[in-house]
């Protein structure tokens, strides 16, 4: 056998293996893709869907202020959020990092993020038992006579925060405790000899050093806070809408999917645009 | 020195309270999952065992756990093995594009699983595929198949690459290497990508919400308990699952990780 006949058969070889992963991906993820495009492109009219050409969908997200609204909500929401869980976590990542023994890290670590591992629509549901009328909060203050009336606690925005912010603190106190910990002692020691006081030290050394960390968890919960759908629609009431919920009625009262499209094909834009903004310090490199 | 103290007072305070406001809804959770009543909420009235006797009395709820715990070793399994071929292909070939190859394995990654969800949902309503758990199915994969393969291929480092030229000049064939070789020397990163794979199926909604008809998995089935409002047999049914869970976790973290430290 020549050395080429040889290569060619490797090759074979290779792409054999390969292949099963590059179908399934390209059948059931590039082609659904592609189609939920096309499909954003045509309309809905009396239950049939009509495939001529036409931005139709677009234009009216830009127009209805109910659709629109939804992409304002989401933005907002998720903005706070995000804030919210960094400035939360980064503390307790710190204290995690810094304070805690060396050899009870890991179990600080590990009790902080047990939560995560109970059921995602059953998180939102705990929320519920805490904010609602009759629940944990409401009926504390009623009995130590601080209110005398029920609080309208759920049902809101601040609960959909709420319920968002409890996930993602443990999210993000994992990524930034990582970067933490990352950091040589002696960038510490370099700063204090040079005459840096503690907060100083801070500023200019370990928190630009820990900026990746923040930022990689900030996207994540960028992401995963947008296109989120279960967490709003068990908190957050029907007085305001986000983009996902807004998707899922026109699946279901609606059955528009053309508009569901379109509506996504928008969601992901955004999700796209959050990356470009982040690139920068997002670096996944292989080990 | 006071303000030394004052400082490790004040992040020792603040540790607490965060602990509190992580731990208040899965404390509540579990607690009036024990209630004597009929709701979860307080005053709590005493302790009954009721409520979990309710959930394994639930025909519905035992059926939806057993098909998440099938489609989330199935879709694994599948999930594992392409991304493990995948990664032995582009981590010890040279193949055209392979850049490009990567790239389009790993995408699923940066979609919303709402978008995954509804292009397989279009694109199956278009081809006129009824819904069932084997469609939830093939979208778990697809969101599972990239984490595997990044998993897998990021630990298909170089020093592995002598030991299979070694199995291969003692005349081992190229499946006899991948099989007896290198996937034993990579079982650490196999397993650890399979178990992440069947937790995230496991607890996944939206997609197995909308690929789903009459079959569902246990998130879908606790989402149609929930119209029900506050119940004690949620609570139970979350705990139970929030039990099992940390148990596995406990029973890898011992078995699992323990062993790759000591290798």
């Amino acid at each position: 056998m020549t050395a080429r006949s040889l290569k060619d058969k490797e090759q074979r070889k290779a792409w054999a293996f390969v292949v099963p992963a590059l179908v399934w991906t390209l059948a059931f993820f590039v082609t659904p893709f592609l189609f939920m495009v096309a499909m954003s492109l045509w309309t809905q009219q009396g239950g049939m869907i009509v495939q001529s050409w036409t931005l139709a969908n677009y234009l009216a997200f830009f127009e209805k202020s109910a659709l629109f609204k939804g992409l304002v909500n989401s933005l907002e929401i998720t903005a706070i959020v995000t804030v919210l869980s960094v400035l939360l976590a980064y503390p307790l990542a710190w204290i995690i990092a810094e304070r805690v023994p060396r050899r009870f890290q890991r179990l600080a670590l590990t009790l902080a993020v047990l939560p995560f591992w109970t059921s995602y629509v059953v998180r939102s549901y705990s929320w519920l038992l805490v904010l609602s009328k009759t629940g944990v909060i409401n009926q504390t203050l009623m009995q130590i006579g601080l209110i005398g009336q029920p609080l309208e606690l759920a049902s809101n925005r601040t609960a959909t925060v709420i319920g968002f912010v409890h996930f993602f603190v443990m999210l993000l106190t994992l990524t930034i405790y990582a970067n933490l910990v990352q950091l040589s002692p002696n960038y510490r020691r370099a700063a204090a000899d040079l005459g840096a006081n503690g907060l100083q030290t801070f500023w200019h050394v370990i928190l630009p050093l820990t900026l990746p960390g923040i930022m990689t968890g900030a996207f994540l919960t960028f992401v995963l806070c947008i296109g989120d759908y279960v967490t709003p629609q068990i908190l957050g009431g029907n007085n305001e809408l986000v983009l996902p919920q807004i998707i899922m009625l026109q699946l279901g009262r609606r059955a528009d999917f053309p508009m569901a499209a379109a509506l996504s094909i928008i969601l992901m834009l955004v999700i796209t645009a959050a990356y470009i903004a982040c690139a920068r310090w997002l670096k996944i490199e292989r080990a | 020195m006071t303000r030394k103290l004052l400082a490790a007072l004040a992040s020792w305070l603040y540790a607490a309270l965060l602990f509190g406001f992580i731990f208040l809804p899965v404390v509540v959770l579990v607690l009036f999952s024990f209630q004597d009543g009929r709701l979860p909420v307080p005053p709590f009235n005493g302790f009954s065992l009721r409520w979990y006797e309710a959930v394994f009395a639930d025909g519905k709820l035992m059926a939806a756990l057993l098909h998440s715990f099938l489609v989330a070793t199935v879709s694994s399994l599948v999930a594992c093995l392409f991304g493990f071929l995948a990664a032995y292909a582009l981590a010890r070939y040279r193949l055209p594009g392979s850049a490009l190859q990567r790239g389009l394995l790993i995408a699923p990654m940066t979609v919303s699983y709402l978008i995954i969800a509804l292009g397989l949902l279009t694109v199956l309503n278009a081809l006129g595929v009824g819904l069932s758990l084997w469609t939830v199915g093939i979208g778990h994969v697809v969101i599972n198949l990239p984490l595997c393969f990044a998993l897998i291929y990021s630990s298909m480092g170089a020093h592995h690459v002598n030991i299979e030229r070694a199995a291969r000049d003692l005349g081992a064939g190229e499946v006899k290497v991948m099989l007896l070789v290198t996937a034993p020397m990579l079982l650490p990163s196999l397993l650890a990508a399979f178990f992440l794979s069947v937790t995230f199926s496991w607890d996944e909604f939206i997609i197995a919400f909308l690929l789903s008809r009459f079959d569902v998995t246990l998130p879908v089935e606790i989402w149609s308990l929930l119209r029900s409002g506050l119940n004690p047999k949620t609570n139970a049914i979350g705990s139970l699952v929030f039990l099992v869970s940390v148990s596995v976790l406990m029973v890898l973290e011992l078995w699992l990780f323990r062993r790759t430290r000591k290798s």
